[in-house]
């Protein structure tokens, strides 16, 4: 990783490491195209237990997971929850859904989120989330 | 007089502004073009190819959802409205989103009637937007295949 924030995501040296968690076959395209765009790499799981398996299985270590809220098998906040339990450092950014109420985005934050974006993400949404790992 | 890349280009900015002037497109459209590049030069069209098969999916459920009569789950309707909104706002497709938030209230407050008005208009409009972008995609390629380059277009 470079060593000072920066507004030009294309300085990043190291190539940053993405989970993208979601059931939506269309959002995980663009997430992926977004990631891609910012100079990362990124794998998918289609729903949070696919996201517990690649940690538990494959001792994977991402520097981002963005974690869809409404998923089939396992959803976001159990996920988030279960990943802490675990253990998992990786900076985990929830992505809901505008219809969701604060109360609900409270509660995913309390899972053990870091940060919380509103859907549809776009690379300015992004870009100030990656300068802080940066940072950090 | 103009070149006929250059009356294409023109009549392509013309009609990429109208579609979100009309209200059918609005800006994470504008992201998903920023996107595009000449690694993935047909991003967008794939992309709005998956949103189409998805509202085509989602309308058909909830059509048989509706046809329950006397038994409907609006909940179940209310489901995949939530879904085409979500896919609606990805893509940007602004009054298709618009018709879900209109069509979610129905459902919350189980008015089939509205329910069943709100599924034609959905209908009528993601087939309406389907038609404008293949017709956008068709410009850009006539475009291209007269040796120009697509012209950026700013909103």
């Amino acid at each position: 990783m470079a060593t000072k924030s920066m507004g030009d995501i294309e300085k990043i040296k190291k190539k940053l490491n993405v989970l993208i968690v979601d059931d939506d076959p269309l959002n995980l395209i663009i997430h992926e195209k977004i990631i891609k765009a910012i100079g990362g790499i990124s794998q998918t799981a289609n729903n949070g237990e696919e996201a517990v398996i690649i940690h538990r299985d494959g001792g994977s270590s991402f520097d981002l997971i963005l974690m869809d809220k409404e998923m089939p098998e396992r959803d976001g906040v159990s996920t988030t929850k279960k990943l802490r339990e675990m253990e998992v450092k990786s900076m985990i950014v929830g992505v809901t859904s505008l219809a969701d109420n604060e109360e609900e985005r409270r509660a995913f934050m309390e899972a053990g989120l870091n940060h919380c974006l509103a859907k549809p993400l776009t690379k300015d949404k992004i870009i100030p989330l990656i300068n802080q790992l940066m940072d950090a | 007089m103009d070149t006929l890349v250059a009356q294409l280009q023109r009549q392509f900015r013309d009609y990429t502004i109208s579609l979100y002037h009309q209200g059918f497109l609005d800006d994470q459209f504008t992201e998903l073009k920023k996107l595009q590049d000449e690694c993935s030069p047909d991003f967008v069209a794939e992309v709005v190819s998956l949103f189409f098969e998805d509202c085509e999916k989602l309308i058909g459920n909830m059509a048989r959802a509706l046809d329950q009569t006397g038994n409907v789950d609006f909940s179940l309707v209310g489901s995949s409205v939530h879904q085409l909104k979500g896919s609606s706002s990805s893509v940007g497709a602004k009054r298709v989103k618009g018709l879900c938030v209109t069509f979610k209230e129905c459902c919350d407050s189980q008015n089939f009637e509205g329910c069943v008005r709100c599924l034609q208009q959905v209908d009528i409009e993601y087939k309406s937007l389907k038609a404008k972008l293949q017709d956008l995609f068709n410009l850009e390629q006539q475009i291209v295949q007269a040796g120009g380059r697509i012209p950026q277009v700013d909103i």
